[in-house]
């Protein structure tokens, strides 16, 4: 009998909510036990800093460069390989539930099947969009989507529509009245994306993931081998958990985050060592990419503020946790806590205050780039805990999970099986690449971690001339204030940096055509 | 205010091309994402595979020009201008171009995204592929 496989991502989670890797706000025992059981990432990077091309690369083991869903906005194309698809080949049952996001969003035909499944049910072959014998989408024999509220297209929206239309305006509008992300404030603060939300918990979109995955694990034989994504929206913005488990944080409690700078001025200096689109962005001159709210304007970002969007991340954080709890405690019911490999990770970080910032853009730096990522093996394989603190990256995970199933890494995939401990980690670096292109404005960034040094280099663009860069020593300025990219003393690292991101770039492996930009998300 | 713009080259004459743009009725044909639709004089309904419906207000089907234009006339537009012309390159080759305009801007992007599509299953309807 082979392993089983429960994938757990969330969307938007920053390394250090988890009590594990350090948090000060939520708690998180439940996932702290797979660290205490398994090996724990201390230096895992998306291969984007958003959720289109990252969600790809975890499903395809490429960089955005190769499988060609290149930005938020742009689709992976349905021939692109999936790890889902080689699981289902070799025998396993596949399912994903909750956020999947490898299509635009924005997508008023539901021309892509993500957004139409849940009105048109399975795909057939007189639709267009049927994408052969591989189940319904990508590999998977099975799909209940949801995504980061109550309305649109998917399962959950349609469940909530149908069944508690009552409760959809209690909702956050993630978009305003001109279909930009919303920047209205709202609960104690006037934050961004924030309102008071009296949804039951249990018609909240975390535990609806979690009944569907367990719905669906219901229907599994005992002896079936199968590959379980359990992908929850949280806690990505808007952050409008149910107002009854808000007792669990309160905002006022909440101290500032480290990468919080206090003194106006300096948070100027800080950024304006950076590249020019970081202070053009936190003075509101520029609006590089469509996924933080267009009219938001980081400098006017309170220290209360944050303090209130980090305590309900902190309770989305909870809920998520509370409801891997609940999986976990399913899967020994079923008398699997012994087969079962447990991966848990996110699709990149966000900002929270770091630098006075709030969301996610072409920045590069531990906020979004360093990931929360943990592999609890089965407990049967005996392999032993460990913490890996060299750099890995989520392109490694599709070739973990066929490891895991006991087949070779697929050709497709252009990064090894995660390491299960420094001693096996085979490269001492990540790459993180971001592109985006949206109504003329264009940024192109490209960046090596190594456990000592970060290096961002950019490319030309409409705000880059193409000799910016960035270079922290991660040792000695774990917060990335200052930038030592023209600092004689490190220009030899920068060098070799430089020529480790021309050899990311020039890699011979066979790329798909970058996909057309159809939608901002 | 965003105004987006696609072609494609088809190895077709261009009345063949016309004939399948033309046909008001058939949309759901050739633009993905489209399910079905009504047509009632110069008013089109489309409905498409998320479950809602969108009317439409055909503007020009010029046989002449080989110009067919529309407005997409559903609240969630504030304005919405979509032409497809079909110019003649050869008597076996013709360039099929689809412009989207629309306020709010998204709104152009994604509807011209599924433009695109369109024209690259107009193009595999007249090249018969």
């Amino acid at each position: 009998m082979g392993r089983k496989i429960l994938f757990i991502t969330t969307d938007q989670q920053r390394f250090d909510t988890l009590t594990c890797n350090g948090s000060l706000i939520s708690r998180t025992p439940h996932i702290d036990a797979l660290a205490r059981d398994g090996v724990r990432y201390t230096r895992a990077a998306p291969s984007s800093v958003v959720c289109m091309p990252s969600r790809a690369s975890m499903l395809t083991g490429q960089f955005p460069t190769t499988h060609g869903a290149w930005m938020n906005g742009v689709a992976l194309a349905v021939t692109a390989p999936s790890v889902a698809e080689t699981l289902h080949d070799a025998g396993y049952e596949t399912a994903l539930i909750g956020k999947a996001h490898f299509e635009p969003y924005f997508d008023i035909f539901g021309r892509f099947a993500e957004n139409s499944l849940a009105q048109l049910g399975i795909p057939t072959v007189e639709q267009p969009w049927y994408d052969g014998r591989r189940g319904p989408h990508r590999g998977f024999d099975h799909m209940e989507l949801a995504t980061h509220g109550a309305v649109g297209t998917t399962h959950y929206a349609r469940f909530m529509m149908t069944e508690h239309f009552d409760q959809v305006g209690h909702f956050y509008n993630v978009l305003d009245a001109d279909f930009q992300v919303n920047a209205a404030g709202g609960g104690d603060t006037g934050a961004p994306q924030v309102k008071v939300n009296p949804v039951p918990r249990e018609l909240y979109h975390t535990d609806w993931v979690a009944e569907r995955t367990m719905n669906w694990l219901a229907q599994r034989a005992d002896d079936s081998e199968w590959f379980c994504w359990m992908s929850f929206p949280d806690p990505h913005h808007p952050w409008d958990p149910p107002e009854s488990e808000m007792h669990r944080v309160n905002w006022r409690d909440v101290d500032l985050p480290a990468g919080y700078i206090a003194d106006p001025e300096e948070r100027e200096r800080v950024l304006a060592q950076k590249a020019p689109h970081w202070s053009a962005w936190y003075r509101g001159e520029l609006v590089s990419n469509y996924e933080a709210p267009a009219k938001f304007v980081p400098a006017h970002l309170t220290a209360d503020q944050i303090r209130e969007v980090n305590a309900r991340n902190a309770v989305e954080v909870e809920l998520i946790d509370d409801a891997v709890g609940r999986v976990m405690a399913y899967l020994a019911s079923r008398g699997w806590a012994e087969d079962v490999d447990v991966v848990f990770t996110t699709d990149h970080g966000e900002l929270q205050g770091d630098f006075g910032l709030l969301f996610k853009g072409p920045y590069h730096v531990d906020g979004l780039m360093r990931l929360p990522l943990i592999w609890r093996p089965a407990p049967r394989a005996q392999v032993a805990p460990a913490v890996v603190t060299a750099p890995v990256s989520l392109t490694q995970l599709a070739a973990t999970f066929t490891d895991i199933a006991g087949l070779p890494q697929p050709a497709y995939a252009e990064a090894p099986a995660l390491p299960r401990d420094d001693a096996s980690a085979t490269a001492d670096q990540s790459i993180t690449e971001w592109d985006s292109a949206l109504f003329g404005i264009d940024v192109h960034l490209r960046t090596v971690v190594t456990e000592r040094y970060h290096l961002t280099r950019y490319q030309p663009g409409a705000v880059h001339d193409g000799s910016e860069g960035e270079l922290y020593d991660v040792v000695n300025d774990p917060l990335q204030r200052e930038n030592r990219y023209s600092d004689p003393a490190l220009r030899a690292i920068r060098d070799e940096l430089e020529d480790r991101l021309i050899a990311h770039e020039t890699r011979e492996v066979e790329r798909a055509t970058p996909g057309p930009l159809v939608a901002p998300v | 205010m965003a105004t987006i713009r696609y072609e494609e080259r088809i190895q077709a004459p261009a009345d063949a091309v016309w004939a399948i743009v033309s046909k008001a009725d058939s949309i759901h044909e050739w633009f993905p994402g489209i399910t079905s639709c009504t047509v009632e004089g110069d008013h089109r309904t489309i409905h498409v595979a998320t479950g809602i419906s969108m009317p439409e207000r055909i503007i020009a089907n010029d046989r002449l020009q080989r110009r067919f234009a529309y407005q997409i006339e559903s609240p969630l537009f504030q304005m919405h201008l979509g032409t497809i012309d079909v110019i003649e390159l050869a008597p076996d080759e013709c360039l099929c171009v689809y412009s989207t305009t629309a306020v709010p801007d998204v709104f152009a992007l994604t509807i011209a995204g599924g433009s695109r599509g369109a024209l690259t299953e107009i193009r595999r309807l007249a090249e018969g592929r």
